[in-house]
């Protein structure tokens, strides 16, 4: 893309193509003989990284969507079933969730960089603006994306989302009425954001061949900031960048696979388990982290149009950053005061994402007003501010001497960037974790399971027992409609043989139909048959059990949790805790107490319970020493009922475990040696440039 | 450019890019599997698959029933006597497909006809009861099967399968 070529294939065949279509002309001048930099550091690997992961994200989320229902009753359940039914969907399902997450992670890297760097200035204002459009189109496919699967806090954030649309003076009622396509959020308005969903993806790729082509129009900038004026400032793509965005791309693999494997909902929100209900609201919404910062400033001011206004002013900032940043010289290496205002920014950045994780309440407000003229004072006052009065470092003359200055010492940066990236990975996206504010409920203890951990498994004769448990206990008030009877024998689950669960099954009556004669009738259960619900419908399951429906055990596990804390969550992404779900269950099943303490009283029909937010639950306590009796000796208490029946429902949650953990191991040490064969090969290539 | 040092360490050098590249190679194959491996049935598909029974006695000698089995018709005809013969008597000379009727019904349920109603030439369901031979006759292209399920005349290259089934007992059959 930058000019003619004298590229000649030799290939008959491809002189040929080349005449009339000279496509290997511009693939060989764009991607092997471009010049770029020789200087460039690892912050510029992730505009391949970013390219990887729109790659990614296109490529799960069209296999996805084949297996995927957008209407509001089936959306839930058919994305239950990907993950639980369709071969490798767990992998799919949380490859494209976590990598929603890895690609904005790799975009704010990628505008901190352009920001540090200077990389917006003069000759690359385009450049910069196309890359604020891809960025908002990334925020418009993220929202719509996380609405698909239909959960809580899908249909509350689409619901909280739209509605900043209603601020807009006159036409505001009418814009969102337009956007849902009815009087509230409901199947027209998912159907047309998985419509869209599926298109801004493509739309963002063409964007990002603009901004590709602006880039090969300007060159890349550098970390010197200074522009390449001989050949020896230079090295051509094809091996030198190519090889390093490869190592890069290797090593941000790594980190993306920790999520995956281990880690697949540590940046959701357990809420987004339980399926939409749109007559209760969450106690609290919360997007996911990648908006917080942009959340909290909404959040900060107290008038509606004022904040939507701040809120999206924070995003169309960016595009007049060419001209609010006037300094001559680009690079904040060389910029003693920019560099300082640069990193106070990037935590002004982070502190904004952690209050927008926070109850809008007390402190965190004021933080959050605060942190809000921070952020705008930034781009308007500090900025322009010291494009007059700050006096720049003497840049060097040239690439070439820039590298000579510094051939010392690079070895160890591939290494502190990738400490660099967990760390700041583990920091910043794990705000969402602090979201969850249970109030009025003691924190259930962090108990010891089978399978947490990188090797974590269930225990068989646990899983046995809790079926067990539920069957003769829970089952009378709760379905578990996720569940077939064929599962009890998949791997990884309690170990039945198929005839043993079609046995098991076999006791079940299920109601089939219609017949020939158009009734519905009744017969014994088969393995394809999923447990049945003890009530016909949810209606009559509230009308039996005081206004109050039990919920669905399937996704139980899964769909509670209770706050970590800071720094707790922090270490939670290192030690891959994700048992928050279980220690709550189990906490819950174990909480009831005969009496309230002295000084509280709950409300009529409700029972005590330690662990429960707010104390008084509806289910009365459910479990007593001595009802079920095992087979296998274990004793009949209440602590292993709730241990066993907790390892059942989180089977029943997340039934692919096992083979997660044991396919992320395989992938772990493959893409680790990698990485290094990349690092080595990477040395190898470019021990000729310096 | 690269020629000075290459020569140093040619091996050394061939050797890592031989492993790098054949390690990318295999990364990208295991990348590909889960890929392409979630176009197949998935497992709740593969359950309502499961063999299906089917009680034969509402079929009078003449008639036939359309069931599904994983999704494909299957007609049971009740085969009259005249069927019956006709089907054992022709030659298996004359036939594109040959196959004696014997092999296409269960010893003693010679009445029984089931088969796969999917015509073997591009998929269409043939119409019972029609055609010159007292079986089969697809509408799409024009294919025609006998009362044996065997293809006569047309462009439909074999017979009409024959599902696995068995008899549970005289008036019963499992199909899968
Ligand atoms: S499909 Fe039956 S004749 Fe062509």
């Amino acid at each position: 893309m930058s000019g003619p070529s004298d590229f000649q294939p030799s290939n008959p065949a491809l002189k040929w193509i080349e005449r009339r279509l000279p496509i290997f002309g511009l693939i060989h001048s764009s991607f092997v003989a471009y010049p770029t930099p020789r200087n460039l550091n690892y912050w510029w690997t992730f505009g391949a990284i970013l390219s990887m992961m729109l790659g990614l994200q296109i490529l799960t989320g069209v296999i996805l969507a084949m297996h995927y229902t957008p209407h509001a009753d089936l959306a839930f359940k058919s994305v239950e079933l990907i993950v639980r039914d369709v071969n490798y969907g767990w992998l799919l399902r949380n490859m494209h969730a976590a990598g929603a997450s890895m690609f904005f992670f790799a975009v704010y890297i990628h505008m901190f960089r352009g920001l540090y760097y200077g990389s917006y200035k003069e000759p690359r204002e385009v450049l910069w603006i196309l890359g604020v459009i891809i960025y908002l189109l990334m925020m418009a496919t993220g929202f719509m994306g996380y609405v698909l699967p239909w959960g809580q806090m899908s249909f509350w954030g689409a619901t909280v989302i739209t509605n900043l649309f209603s601020a807009v003076p006159y036409f505001g009622e009418s814009i969102v009425t337009l956007l849902w396509g009815g009087y509230s959020v409901g199947n027209p308005t998912l159907n047309r954001f998985f419509s869209l969903h599926y298109l801004l993806p493509f739309v963002i790729a063409g964007v990002v061949v603009l901004h590709i082509w602006a880039l090969h129009v300007a060159g890349q900038n550098n970390p010197a900031g200074v522009e390449a004026k001989t050949e020896k400032d230079t090295v051509p793509f094809t091996p030198y960048a190519t090889i390093k965005d490869a190592f890069g791309v290797s090593c941000f693999l790594i980190f993306f696979a920790w999520f995956i494997f281990y880690m697949p909902n540590y940046l959701g929100d357990a809420d987004n388990y339980i399926p939409a209900n749109p007559g209760v609201t969450p106690a609290h919404i919360v997007p996911e982290w990648y908006y917080l910062p942009f959340y909290a400033i909404l959040r900060s001011i107290p008038n509606k149009l004022a904040g939507v206004v701040a809120m999206f002013s924070a995003i169309i900032i960016l595009c007049f950053l060419p001209w609010l940043d006037s300094a001559r010289t680009r690079s904040s290496k060389y910029r003693p005061l920019a560099k300082q205002f640069f990193w106070i920014f990037v935590v002004v950045c982070i502190g904004l994402g952690y209050l927008g994780s926070q109850p809008p309440e007390g402190i965190y407000v004021i933080a959050g007003r605060i942190l809000t003229v921070c952020y705008f004072a930034y781009f308007l006052i500090v900025l322009p501010l010291l494009a007059r009065i700050e006096t720049p470092r003497p840049v060097p003359n040239s690439i070439a001497d820039d590298v000579l200055a510094k051939s010392k010492g690079r070895a160890a940066t591939a290494a502190s960037v990738v400490l660099a990236l967990v760390l700041a990975g583990g920091l910043f996206a794990g705000s969402i974790q602090n979201a969850k504010a249970e109030e009025g409920g003691d924190t259930p203890p962090a108990l010891s399971w089978s399978f947490s951990g990188p090797f974590g498994k269930y225990d068989r004769g646990s899983l046995q027992r809790g079926l067990k448990v539920y069957k003769e206990v829970c089952s009378a008030c709760h379905s578990l409609n996720y569940v077939a009877f064929r599962n009890l024998a998949d791997p990884g689950g309690p170990g039945y043989s198929e005839a043993q669960a079609a046995a098991f099954a076999s006791e079940y009556k299920i109601k089939d139909g219609p017949n020939d004669q158009g009734e519905m009738f009744e017969r014994p259960g088969r393995t394809a048959d999923y447990f049945p619900a003890p009530f016909p419908n949810e209606q009559a399951a509230a009308a039996a059990n005081g206004g109050k429906a039990p919920p669905d055990l399937s996704l139980m596990a899964k769909a509670r949790s209770y706050k970590r804390g800071f720094p707790q969550f922090v270490f939670d992404f290192f030690t891959q805790y994700q048992e928050q779900g279980p220690d709550y269950v189990d906490a819950i099943l174990q909480g009831f107490e005969d009496k309230p303490p002295a000084g509280v009283t709950v409300p009529e029909g409700t029972y005590y319970n330690k662990f429960f937010p707010g104390h008084a639950i509806k289910m009365p306590k459910p479990l007593s020493d001595g009802q079920v009796t095992f087979d296998d000796g274990a004793p009949a208490t209440v602590k292993q009922y709730a241990h066993d029946v907790t390892t059942f429902l989180m089977w029943a949650a997340e039934p692919h475990m096992e083979a997660r953990k044991r396919i992320g191991m395989q992938v772990f040490v493959f893409l680790i040696i990698f990485a290094f064969l990349m690092y080595f090969t990477k040395r190898k290539v470019w021990a000729d440039a310096h | 450019m690269t020629t000075a040092s290459s020569a140093d360490h040619p091996t050394r050098r061939d050797f890592l890019f031989v492993a790098t590249g054949a390690a990318a190679a295999v990364g990208a194959a295991a990348t590909v599997w889960p890929l392409v491996a979630q176009m197949n049935p998935d497992a709740a598909t593969i359950a309502a698959g499961a063999p299906i029974q089917v009680d034969l006695t509402p079929i009078a000698e003449g008639q036939d029933i359309k069931v599904f089995w994983r999704g494909k018709p299957i007609y049971i005809s009740h085969r009259t006597k005249k069927q019956i013969e006709e089907a054992q008597k022709v030659p298996l000379s004359s036939l594109p497909d040959p196959q004696p009727d014997s092999a296409r019904v269960k010893s003693g349920h010679d009445q029984w006809l089931v088969v796969i109603g999917i015509c073997t030439h591009l998929g269409c369901i043939p119409i019972a009861h029609e055609g010159n031979y007292d079986g089969f006759f697809c509408p799409c292209h024009g294919s025609q099967y006998d009362s044996s399920g065997r293809i006569r005349q047309g462009p439909a290259p074999a017979n009409l399968a024959v599902p696995p089934y068995a008899f549970l007992s005289d008036t019963k059959i499992q199909i899968g």
